[in-house]
């Protein structure tokens, strides 16, 4: 997975409150068992035409905005369908970064898990900065826009996976006696859970 | 020190904790199905990892399969059949128990897992499918997961997480008559709004939720992710053991003492409470593109979002009742089981959808469901009615590229969302309970259940 430490670039603003997974990637626009070829379904419904033309009222299809790197969206963003596709098609546009006054645990979960930062603002903080070039600086959880810096709160966790871009599997297994410890305990105690 | 029963399954299931201030939770279960199981397994293969315990993990066909009956690997979705044939190989492969599309248990993930007994109170549960929440009323705590996390659970036997905040919703009062499960859940979100779970894992509790049996249980549950809660738990109690005892992957009983520590210590301290008079709630229906834009039936259509109104083409200031549908369809995880269907079912005895319907559509949620269901008739009554009796799978709960309406068209869904585009592009959909769906159907128009006398359908051996 590709680290992430500091991003610059423009804010792309798509300011909706509940933008949910279906309008970020269809489930008619999910063609294949893979993790690839989803950016061209992003948010499907609203960047084309009923022709599949490019709809020139949609962010990403106006100039200024083209090949952004960075969304700032309403609250609850990426709520509905755990579909991760949603994280998978943002990702494969180039998205590296969603800020938003909140997200919906799922998708936040799987932005960790793919590189990409849900960046929490307040609301206002998300208002200010949406439309403006923003630089972010992962390790010291701020976002400066226009002289202002901004803090956020991110989970540790969540912060050093996405720092080091780290294969999140290969780091638990390295807990595996651990977890076969716990196990055989676990077996003795509720047999009915192993089957 | 008392303890919530979140809490209290939490710490039995940590294994460990991380510098960073993660747990490393243990997962007893995991459940995968067609739409996003092949690529989680076919991932773990192409990168050499095996599954820490295949025997605790399933897979079921639900989301894409058809549900036209004499239906075989064949879908209307373009493409869909590879998501099927790839994770039934992918399956076998793995050495994971699969439902298959002709398999005599298949049916929705979170109808047949109870179903079976497969879910189990003070056990973690997880899917990648956001509705997995709906488990929790088993007592479990069950959530909902993306491809990578499900990968990372079959592959280590545990996930790593923060421990969620607490939440307790409690409905205290008793529900008045027509009022259901989904009602609860519809007045919750639209008071509290789709975000006002955040962060949290919910307990319901409160005497109008112990008063619901397991299917209402599991609808309340089902809507807790349109509540952007992380969870949802109902404490078990012996309505729960009932319901469990002797299904297949079940303990025989549950006698041993161990079960009635599954519960919220007295004194228990949430991060917060809500409190709920059941009493005052109506059969709710959701007037615009999300879950919180939710009403009573009898109400008048607030201000919210512009754009909400725009694509649903229904103002402020209007009464929800008597707009006119196009389309019924009962169904999904939500409420497609065996007290959804009959509860429509005593409605539509002896009457008939209006002539101005395009489609009306029953889909029960489990093959099981299904069986029962013809076995005291109620396939008979929908079709009398002018429904159309399909096979079990999620089916018009979203749009997969296979069936449809034209743009425009508006539909009164059993379903849990209503978002743009969710039954396909430019459809409005309306969520309610399979009462709402049922009156509405009669009508032509959304419309008021409590208005209709249902015919009493005798219940008969569950499934």
């Amino acid at each position: 997975m590709t680290p992430f430490t500091t991003l610059s670039g423009i804010a792309a603003p798509l300011l909706a409150d509940n933008i949910d997974t279906d309008a970020i990637i269809p489930s008619r626009e999910i063609k294949n068992t893979g993790r690839t070829g989803l950016a061209e379904g992003m948010f499907a419904p609203w960047r084309y035409t009923q022709g599949r033309e490019p709809n020139p009222d949609f962010v990403l299809n106006q100039p200024a905005y083209a090949g952004a790197k960075i969304l700032a969206g309403g609250s609850n963003f990426g709520c509905g369908s755990s579909r991760e596709h949603a994280v998978w098609a943002l990702a494969e546009y180039g998205i590296r970064c969603v800020i938003a006054p909140s997200f919906a645990p799922i998708f936040a979960a799987n932005c960790i898990r793919n590189g990409l930062l849900p960046l929490v603002l307040p609301r206002d903080g998300v208002e200010a900065v949406a439309g403006h070039m923003v630089a972010i600086d992962l390790a010291a959880q701020t976002l400066t826009c226009e002289g202002v810096t901004h803090s956020f709160p991110i989970e540790e966790e969540a912060r050093d996976m996405l720092l080091e871009g780290l294969d999140v599997i290969d780091l638990t297994l390295k807990s595996r006696s651990a977890i076969a410890a716990w196990t055989r305990a676990d077996r003795a105690e509720r047999p009915w859970i192993y089957l | 020190m008392s303890l919530t029963l979140i809490d209290k399954i939490w710490d039995r299931h940590v294994v460990a904790t991380t510098a960073a201030g993660a747990d490393l939770v243990a997962i007893d279960r995991v459940f995968l199905h067609e739409r996003t199981g092949a690529a989680a397994l076919k991932s773990m293969a192409v990168s050499g990892r095996t599954l820490a315990d295949p025997a605790r993990v399933f897979a079921v066909m639900d989301h894409i399969v058809d549900t036209r009956i004499g239906r075989g690997d064949q879908t209307l979705m373009e493409g869909g059949q590879a998501f099927i044939t790839e994770t039934r190989a992918a399956a076998k492969a793995a050495g994971i128990t699969l439902f298959d599309v002709t398999d005599p248990d298949q049916g929705i993930t979170h109808v047949i897992s109870p179903e079976l007994g497969i879910v189990l109170p003070g056990c973690t549960l997880v899917a990648p499918d956001s509705h997995t929440c709906t488990q929790g009323a088993l007592g479990a705590m069950a959530w909902g997961i993306g491809a990578s996390e499900a990968e990372h659970a079959m592959a280590t036997g545990v996930l790593r997480l923060p421990r969620p905040k607490t939440m307790r919703v409690r409905f205290e009062g008793a529900l008045a008559p027509g009022v259901t499960a989904k009602d609860m859940a519809l007045a919750l979100i639209a008071t509290h709004g789709a975000g006002g779970g955040a962060g949290h894992a919910v307990e319901f509790a409160g005497s109008a939720v112990t008063a619901l049996d397991i299917e209402g249980r599991m609808t309340l549950c089902n809507m807790a992710t349109e509540f952007s809660a992380m969870s949802a738990i109902i404490a078990p109690d012996e309505t729960t053991f009932a319901y469990l005892a002797g299904r297949r992957y079940a303990p025989a009983d549950f006698n041993d003492p161990y079960w009635q520590t599954l519960r919220s210590d007295d004194g228990a301290v949430f991060d917060r409470e809500i409190l709920i008079d059941a009493a005052a709630i109506a059969p709710m229906v959701s007037w615009g593109t999300s879950p919180e834009h939710a009403m009573p039936i009898d109400g008048v259509i607030p201000h919210g979002p512009q754009r909400a109104h725009d694509y649903i083409a229904l103002a402020a200031g209007e009464r929800i009742e008597g707009t006119p549908i196009d389309v019924a369809f009962i169904g999904s995880c939500t409420n497609a089981r065996l007290s959804d269907l009959r509860r429509a079912a005593a409605l539509l005895k002896g009457r008939h959808v209006a002539p101005t319907l395009r489609k009306a559509m029953v889909v029960p949620g489990s093959s099981a469901v299904k069986r029962a269901a013809e076995a005291e008739g109620l396939d008979k009554i929908f079709e009398a009615a002018g429904f159309e009796w399909r096979m079990s799978g999620c089916s018009l709960c979203f749009f997969a590229g296979g069936e449809s309406f034209p743009p425009g068209s508006r539909s009164i869904s059993s379903t849990n969302r209503n978002f743009e585009g969710r039954q396909g592009p430019g459809i409005r959909t309306h969520i309610a309970s399979p009462e709402v769906v049922a009156a509405s159907a009669i009508a032509g128009a959304i419309a008021d259940p409590r208005k209709l006398a249902p015919t009493p359908i005798a219940a008969q051996a569950q499934a």
